[in-house]
């Protein structure tokens, strides 16, 4: 067990140069991330990306390759899972089937041996928390995903770990539900302050409730930022098709300020760094103009059109690679077949690394 | 079930009255007042209370329930230790498989051939061990032989449904290996032991071809006896020792039954 420091040194969680293989298939390599003590981060990738197994590093069911992790300096590895201050909510919930609410709650406590009146107390305080009172004498199996998943979270909390891994805890959530519990666990990650890592594939959810999002591929971290700076301001073309819906256009720089894309030169805020490789534009930044734009204008013609409520999605065929996706306002009404002129503003347009 | 033929009913039923009807009879003649033959002489329980008389009986009764109880708690402890070796262990995939022949093979292998086997080992033992003379110790490692199969393949079954993530949920919340033992695993695991159990102790209850090779003179055990007796004649005191060991094996395998629909009805996570 760590202790917190004495001298209140926060309980920063430190992954050092973590490599890990099974057998044939490098899933993580070297990777490196300090997380603040009380930081909700969210580890971000497509499946196979190495994200769960990171977790699963920290949690102590797995041992790295090579690399360190360190918990307020305290070395990690060295302790087996059952003696790290960690605990995890299982993507299945994992919650014990013959045991009542109230015990698998209580679980982790009794196996620290903490006096029964202090379980009670800490117990009844968890399920308060949770919202589960009433399920107090239920067994598993009487209840509804979203009650179970309250449950194994309250059960992992009870602890007061230091860390609180989540194992894509909602992807057994409806979508209604998935929103109210996004809410919900940046409410119990404030009002415990301990440091959540979130593992997920949905990026919605990981803008929605991160302080920091780190996207993961093939077991390095490929852009480490806020949910802003990742979605706004992709470093590179998977992160920038992986992060939603951008349009991602093909195009080659001489070194001056003006790329090449096929379709029409396009004016750069500043310089590309390649001579051939990928420009980003978000589809609520493309400008939908009745008449010729003094810069970067394209012309293309409405392929298909879809009323989303709040806004309208466009395709527009500008004889590219891809059609582009436009967002206009709901009182911008275009047709289909219909030729208009698209604005390409230099700033809004995200010069990726590759 | 409704687009099958109209005929699989009325053949289902011949099927079950095939199965029944000779124990059905068995029942009938113990209360038969006729000592001899088959007319019915009128309603008696009187073979019941001569039976519970007989002192070779009772000797037998006793025997029976001693082995029966030995053997299965001899197999249950090293069915289940088995079954929780071959299933926790990261075995490579050859010898799961062997394994797995291994544990069902003694299920499908006829009894006499197990019988001469565990004769042939016995007379071995005996040459460094007496306590391996026919007898009770005899019949009580004999039963135990087959009846480990059975426990471990129930065992196992119970074992399957219990995923890894209990256990790694167990460890994250500082559950040592003893605590998850106790905590987790063996509570999850008790109806599909007690089922187990239950089994092997019927399989023992009712074995004839093994405990004929291998008892001695003075351990003879209740199927052994009737046996021994229907040389002489049956007589309904055997159709009322008969009835009790058939109803005693029902009720044993309606419990298994039972505990196993309970456990379906609360499925794991």
């Amino acid at each position: 067990m760590i202790a917190t420091p004495a001298d209140g040194r926060p309980l920063d969680l430190s992954i050092a140069g973590v490599d890990k293989s099974f057998g044939p298939v490098h899933v993580l390599r070297g990777l490196s991330v300090g997380i603040p003590d009380g930081q909700f981060v969210t580890l971000l990738g497509p499946s196979g990306c190495g994200k769960t197994t990171l977790l699963r590093i920290v949690a102590g069911f797995e041992m790295p390759d090579r690399g360190d992790v360190t918990l307020g300096g305290n070395d990690l590895l060295r302790l087996p899972a059952h003696k790290r201050p960690v605990n995890t909510v299982f993507q299945s919930y994992a919650l014990f089937p013959h045991l009542r609410v109230e015990d698998n709650v209580a679980f982790g406590l009794r196996s620290r041996r903490v006096a029964a009146a202090e379980t009670a107390r800490r117990v009844r305080e968890a399920m308060d928390t949770m919202r589960i009172t009433e399920l107090a004498r239920r067994y598993p199996h009487e209840l509804s995903g979203g009650q179970r998943q309250r449950i194994a979270l309250a059960r992992a909390l009870v602890n007061e770990p230091e860390v609180l891994l989540l194992d894509e805890p909602m992807s057994a959530l409806d979508a209604k539900l998935r929103k109210e519990v996004q809410a919900e666990l940046k409410r119990i990650q404030r009002q415990y302050q301990i440091t959540f890592i979130l593992v997920t594939h949905d990026q919605d959810e990981a803008i929605a409730v991160s302080d920091r999002i780190l996207i993961m591929k093939d077991g390095r971290i490929e852009q480490d930022g806020s949910p802003e700076e990742v979605y706004e301001r992709p470093v590179s073309r998977f992160v920038a098709e992986f992060m939603g819906s951008a349009n991602v256009l093909t195009a080659t720089c001489d070194g001056s300020d003006t790329a090449a894309c096929g379709f029409a030169p396009l004016r750069l805020a500043a310089p590309a760094p390649w001579r051939q490789g990928h420009i980003a534009i978000r589809p609520e930044d493309i400008e939908v103009r009745e008449i010729q734009p003094a810069v970067n204008g394209v012309r293309g013609t409405i392929s298909e059109r879809l009323f989303r409520g709040d806004h309208w999605e466009l395709l527009v065929d500008v004889h590219g690679e891809h059609p582009m996706r436009v967002i206009t306002e709901p009182d911008q009404v275009h047709s289909e077949g219909e030729e208009i002129w698209l604005e390409l503003p230099p700033d809004d347009l995200l010069v990726l690394r590759d | 079930m409704r687009n099958l033929p109209r005929w699989i009913s009325p053949v289902s039923w011949i099927g079950l009255a095939i199965l029944y009807i000779p124990l059905l009879a068995v029942g009938i003649l113990s209360f038969n007042a006729t000592r001899y033959g088959q007319q019915w002489g009128g309603f008696t329980t009187a073979w019941y209370a001569m039976m519970a008389t007989n002192d070779a009986i009772l000797a037998a009764a006793w025997n029976s329930l001693l082995v029966g109880v030995a053997s299965t708690v001899i197999a249950t402890v090293l069915g289940t230790l088995l079954a929780l070796g071959l299933h926790r262990t990261p075995w490579p995939r050859w010898f799961r498989r062997g394994s797995d022949l291994a544990i069902n093979l003694p299920v499908v292998t006829p009894d006499i051939i197990l019988a001469i086997a565990l004769v042939g080992a016995f007379a071995v033992l005996r040459e460094w061990w007496a306590v391996f003379k026919p007898g009770l110790v005899t019949l009580i490692v004999a039963h135990a032989t087959f009846q480990i199969s059975f426990v471990t393949l129930v065992v196992s079954s119970r074992l399957a449904t219990i995923g890894r993530d209990q256990v790694e949920a167990a460890r994250d919340l500082y559950a040592n290996t003893g605590q998850i033992w106790l905590r987790v695993l063996l509570p999850q695991l008790m109806p599909g032991i007690i089922a187990g159990a239950l089994l092997a102790f019927t399989i023992s209850l009712d074995d004839f071809v093994v405990s004929f090779f291998v008892s001695g003179p003075d351990a003879t055990t209740l199927p052994l006896l009737i046996y021994a007796s229907v040389r002489r004649g049956v007589t309904p005191e055997i159709h009322a020792l008969s009835t009790i060991i058939v109803a005693g094996t029902m009720l044993a395998i309606i419990a298994v039954a039972w505990m196993q629909a309970r456990r379906d009805a609360k499925p794991t996570e």
